[in-house]
């Protein structure tokens, strides 16, 4: 079977932007046709990965807008919504209408409008993706961090501060990514001394609420290079499905999502962990880094805060995780996010990270809705 | 420990159940589903206001939505219902408590404001039960 081809990537700046969704989805796509030398009408199929543009900003309809704002006339077009995995969800579309045959060339552009809304009213819009019994008790997705934070401290007898560790781990790598909304280091202090949020989990634990938006190209391998001369492949991913009701799962430690989707992607690709070089994953809260890289079998159940104490996942580390930065710096546009992740892992397979560079022909991303309520997880790999 | 008493924490006569479903497997969910385990209909249900919990995990948050008191006591507890264990997430009537303790159910009238938030007041219920620590 032909592989699926990304040509292409691009995103925009992270962080308190003027634009509005409208506006920020077009200047990501824009910047990939661009580079890619692609005008809108050679797109077959043109993929919007958003959460909540209707609820953020009352807009709605925005993949028939972004189509006609690229001149992307008649291209097959759709919105992607997965909740926080929408870009995850929205490259799986992408890469689906690539391997099916039914586009041969597709663009997807993940993004999200939120800062024009106070904390309060965005960290509601984001609850609201949570079951009645959950709502109406107030609970949002911090909480369920705080709750399962604490359960893994005491299962797992880690200290508090392996926690801060990931977060003064991913500010550092985020100070070399010039889209990053923070490109600042922080110290193990502050963030230990940081103003409690849901308890165990301070401030810094927490990814900031963020605009922006990436975009990526595809198309079958066999004319990548038709393209450019540097491109990657996807060859494995899959998507899993967990419990809507978040304390009903065996073990709250374990993302159920995390482990189904990622043994999916490793099957297709024939690849194992050991064989992934660098890793993107959604640490929109940085209990969510631990439990990935133990869900996906880069170390054992419960050990993953020893990696990030030891420096294995630093990107001089033997295995570096979230050199972008992560959700934790660059920022969480809900809709983006995913797609971002995939934007990293391509700059990295193709040489043009920067000085965020690391050695790597396999790289993998994880993109994570609600708390591991729906996950995809994508394996890519340098093109030949 | 901080005792924080709602107003609407006050004990009526007209209390509902805090209903769970149980499955054919012998299973309880709460809530319930139309669907629980192997494709299964529901098959009766369990009144957990009547059994005590244990406290699996905790938080308190401070960043809370419109609409819901600051700060906000959570706890994901677990019933023992005759040996099937049976987990519920909900507010706590205090802080202060730790994993393991024992907590009780305690009928609360209105546990956020459904005029505030972003959720349809009309699409759910607002009343429900929050865990009080058993000395």
């Amino acid at each position: 079977m032909d592989r699926v081809a990304i040509v292409g990537a691009s995103m925009t700046q992270f962080g308190q932007r003027e634009g509005w969704i409208r506006e920020l989805l077009a200047e990501a796509g824009q910047d990939c046709l661009a580079n890619a030398e692609i005008d809108g009408d050679d797109l077959e199929h043109l993929y919007v990965s958003n959460m909540a543009s209707g609820e953020f900003e009352g807009q709605t309809g925005i993949a028939n807008a972004v189509a006609h704002d690229l001149d992307a006339l008649p291209a097959y077009t759709a919105r992607i919504d997965q909740t926080s995995s929408s870009g995850g969800a929205g490259v799986y579309s992408a890469w689906q209408s690539v391997a099916s045959g039914a586009s041969d060339l597709t663009l997807l552009i993940g993004g999200e409008k939120m800062t024009h809304r106070s904390t309060a009213e965005a960290t509601d819009v984001i609850a609201s993706l949570t079951h009645p019994a959950e709502y109406k008790h107030g609970v949002t997705l911090p909480s369920f961090a705080g709750l399962t934070a604490r359960r893994y401290l005491h299962e797992y007898d880690a200290p508090r501060e392996s926690l801060a560790k990931v977060a003064v781990k991913n500010h550092k790598n985020g100070v070399d990514n010039p889209h990053a909304q923070f490109q600042k280091e922080v110290d193990l202090d502050t963030v230990m001394e940081s103003p409690i949020v849901a308890d165990p989990l301070r401030l810094y634990d927490f990814c900031p609420i963020t605009d922006g938006s990436a975009a990526l190209l595809l198309c079958p391998e066999s004319v990548a290079s038709e393209y450019t001369d540097d491109y990657a492949v996807i060859s494995g991913i899959g998507g899993a499905t967990d419990t809507h009701v978040v304390h009903e799962r065996e073990d709250p430690t374990v993302m159920n999502g995390v482990v189904d989707s990622s043994a999916i992607a490793y099957e297709q690709a024939g690849l194992s962990p050991d064989d992934i070089d660098v890793a993107e994953l959604h640490d929109m809260f940085t209990i969510l880094e631990f439990l990935q890289s133990e869900g996906l079998g880069f170390f054992e159940q419960g050990e993953g805060w020893k990696a990030v104490e030891e420096g294995v996942t630093d990107r001089d580390g033997e295995l570096p995780i979230n050199t972008s930065g992560g959700l934790k710096s660059k920022g969480h546009p809900l809709g983006a996010s995913g797609v971002a992740q995939v934007y990293e892992i391509y700059k990295q397979l193709t040489g043009t990270a920067g000085p965020r560079q690391v050695e790597a022909e396999t790289g993998l991303a994880c993109n994570v809705g609600g708390f591991g309520n729906c996950v995809i997880t994508t394996i890519m790999e340098a093109g030949q | 420990m901080s005792e924080h008493q709602d107003p609407h924490d006050a004990e009526s006569d007209e209390q509902p159940p805090m209903e769970a479903a149980r499955y054919p497997d012998g299973s309880i969910l709460y809530p319930a589903h139309p669907l629980g385990p192997d494709g299964a209909e529901p098959v009766g249900t369990v009144d957990l206001s009547k059994y005590r919990a244990t406290v699996i995990t905790w938080t308190t948050s401070t960043a809370t939505p419109p609409g819901v008191r600051e700060p906000n006591h959570l706890a994901i507890v677990e019933f023992d219902v005759d040996g099937e264990s049976v987990r519920a997430i909900g507010q706590l009537t205090t802080d202060g408590v730790e994993i393991g303790d024992t907590v009780e159910p305690v009928y609360a009238e209105e546990l956020r404001d459904p005029e505030a938030g972003i959720r349809e007041p009309a699409s759910q219920s607002w009343d429900g039960y929050r865990f009080r620590p058993i000395e």
